[in-house]
């Protein structure tokens, strides 16, 4: 539990920072090496939120977020529906933007690039930080096999051996033993908990810095879930995770830290034991222990 | 007691809800009898129009003798139509991407949708005219031409290609784009791999349906074909048409000539079934609800 500490420390100084938008805060020796207080095996990448506000249209959906996601750790955001969740974990990977009037203000950055400066591609965003979604979306049309090379043959990278690369992703998302004899049928013909993990190897197949996950078990059965949160246990050890979730259990289950959000606002973000036992807001408190929702 | 919890049903009621399904009924078999009296006389008549001469030979013009077949309005037909289809159904396509995928609630795109709504209603009378106007009097490549009818025949399917591939798109679920995007796909292979594969089932019905559509048009081709009897397969000429053959036969005085006209619209009846046939059986495989 020792980087939950580093979390908190770092915590500060961004808010400060806001005039600099490039540049870790002064903790970072290396300018453009890996998050430096990561295990060495680690090859995941921190991701800062620095007064990031989001609107669709007129509606002011995320409030002035700062944030940290420490490198390897999975991050849960929790908090009642509308609170901005979502919305927030959207604006990493830019895909807020493609909802008419949407749009998004401030930093979010990738280890020391700012994702919202002018030279980024949008699409260049998409494949370092991956995303799963809420309901499965596996490409109807495809195999799946053709559905996990999807991310590779669509963003026309190059030079990589499909087929061991689907193996891998497929194994990485703890599918392969279940579809190998059937990759040519289609994705659509898979369990609901299978499409996810579908949607997992199609992900990390891309092989991204970061995984964004939107509610990924909220249309999936316990065991299903169960999965998932094993998977996810597994992938922090070469990603950087995200996941919004309804259900604190899960938080609680996974998550190394928890960051609380309310009405667009962060409330509180800190080591989900803490969070989950002596949180410092009372907001936090009454949520967690069931006083609104 | 027990009657006042369930009573018995009451008689006007039931008197009235058989009066009103008798209606709706009476009123569908109404509806139908048209069309099954259409389909009996296209049988009837033109059947005995049939034969292997009469789907191997051209008509002849000849007042006394043999009128000939309609294997150069079959033909005609197929030309012009596959012509147009080449011209409206990329043009379609392409206009409801744009709306559906780029356009969505812009001002611009819900212009567009208007004028393509207004077009679907414009009778095909008037674009056989506005292509005489702009391309037959203003004698470009000469007077009349299959490839000008065929330019008629296009902008008669464009609004109902438009159309109907607009609402396919528009049931490619978000998600599958989004899904595609978060990989790291630029717009456009989301759209060549990943909503054009999704809908084509339905685009192949709509454009299928807007060919037999154009197949049956008289009008466009009136002003800008003209009607000739012999084969022709280059689309600079005049060629003949299995509506125009029909137009022109039925209001001859031979009887054998008004024969041909049936059976030249029993075989144009056929090619339409047969499209929109093809039609829902493509349907049938379509992923999208």
């Amino acid at each position: 539990m020792t980087p939950d500490r580093s979390t908190t420390d770092e915590r500060r100084p961004p808010m400060s920072d806001t005039t600099r938008p490039t540049g870790r805060p002064a903790a970072s020796p290396a300018p453009r090496g890996r998050a430096p207080e990561t295990p060495a095996a680690a090859t995941g990448r921190t991701v800062a939120l620095r007064g990031l506000n989001a609107y669709y249209g007129s509606n002011h959906a995320v409030r002035g977020v700062d944030l940290l996601y420490a490198a390897n750790q999975v991050t849960a955001m929790i908090g009642p529906s509308g609170c901005g969740k979502s919305t927030l974990v959207r604006c990493i990977n830019r895909m807020h933007e493609e909802l008419p009037g949407a749009r998004a203000e401030g930093g979010v950055h990738l280890d020391d690039i700012d994702l919202y400066g002018p030279q980024v591609d949008v699409v260049a965003v998409r494949r370092a930080i991956g995303m799963v979604f809420q309901k499965p979306n596996p490409f109807p049309t495809m195999s799946i096999f053709d559905n996990v090379a999807a991310g590779v043959r669509l963003s026309g990278t190059r030079g990589v051996d499909i087929k061991e690369r689907v193996e891998t992703s497929l194994r990485g998302a703890g599918l392969w033993e279940e579809v190998k004899d059937r990759l040519g049928e289609r994705g659509g013909g898979l369990s609901g908990g299978q499409q996810q993990r579908l949607c997992i190897a199609r992900t990390i197949a891309v092989e991204p810095e970061v995984i964004l996950m939107d509610e990924p078990c909220s249309a999936l059965d316990p065991i299903a879930t169960l999965k998932i949160e094993e998977l996810i246990d597994d992938l922090k050890q070469r990603y950087t995770i995200v996941i919004v979730t309804h259900n604190m259990q899960q938080a609680a289950r996974v998550a190394d830290t928890t960051a609380f959000m309310l009405t667009g606002e962060m409330v509180e973000h800190g080591p989900t034991e803490k969070i989950f036992s002596t949180p410092n807001d009372t907001r936090t408190e009454e949520y967690i222990t069931g006083k609104f929702g | 007691m027990s009657a006042s919890v369930l009573p018995a049903v009451d008689g006007r009621r039931r008197a009235k809800d058989k009066l009103a399904r008798g209606v709706l009924l009476g009123l569908t078999v109404l509806a139908l009898v048209p069309l099954v009296l259409i389909i009996y006389y296209l049988l009837a008549k033109g059947l005995g129009a049939w034969s292997k001469t009469f789907f191997t030979s051209d008509p002849t013009g000849r007042f006394l003798g043999d009128p000939g077949g309609i294997r150069s309005a079959i033909f005609g037909t197929i030309e012009m139509v596959a012509l147009a289809s080449v011209i409206a159904i990329p043009f379609g396509i392409g206009v409801a991407l744009y709306l559906v995928e780029y356009g969505k609630k812009t001002r611009f795109a819900n212009v567009v949708r208007y004028f393509v709504d207004v077009m679907t209603g414009v009778p095909s009378v008037v674009f056989g005219l506005f292509v005489y106007i702009v391309l037959v009097v203003s004698q470009i490549g000469g007077t009349f031409a299959a490839w000008k009818g065929a330019v008629a025949l296009a902008l008669l399917m464009l609004p109902v290609v438009t159309r109907s591939a607009e609402v396919v798109l528009t049931l490619v679920p978000d998600s599958l784009r989004e899904g595609a995007l978060a990989l790291g796909a630029p717009r456009w292979r989301v759209i060549t791999r990943i909503v054009l594969p999704t809908a084509l089932p339905g685009l192949i019905t709509g454009s299928l349906l807007a060919i037999a559509r154009a197949a049956g048009e008289t009008a466009p081709l009136l002003f800008s074909v003209a009607f000739v009897f012999g084969l022709q397969f280059d689309l600079s000429q005049r060629m003949n048409s299995l509506p125009l053959q029909i137009f022109n036969d039925v209001g001859q005085a031979q009887d054998r000539l008004v024969e041909r006209a049936w059976g030249a619209a029993l075989t144009l009846v056929l090619l339409v079934l047969l499209l929109t046939l093809l039609a829902r059986l493509v349907q049938r495989r379509s992923r999208l609800a």
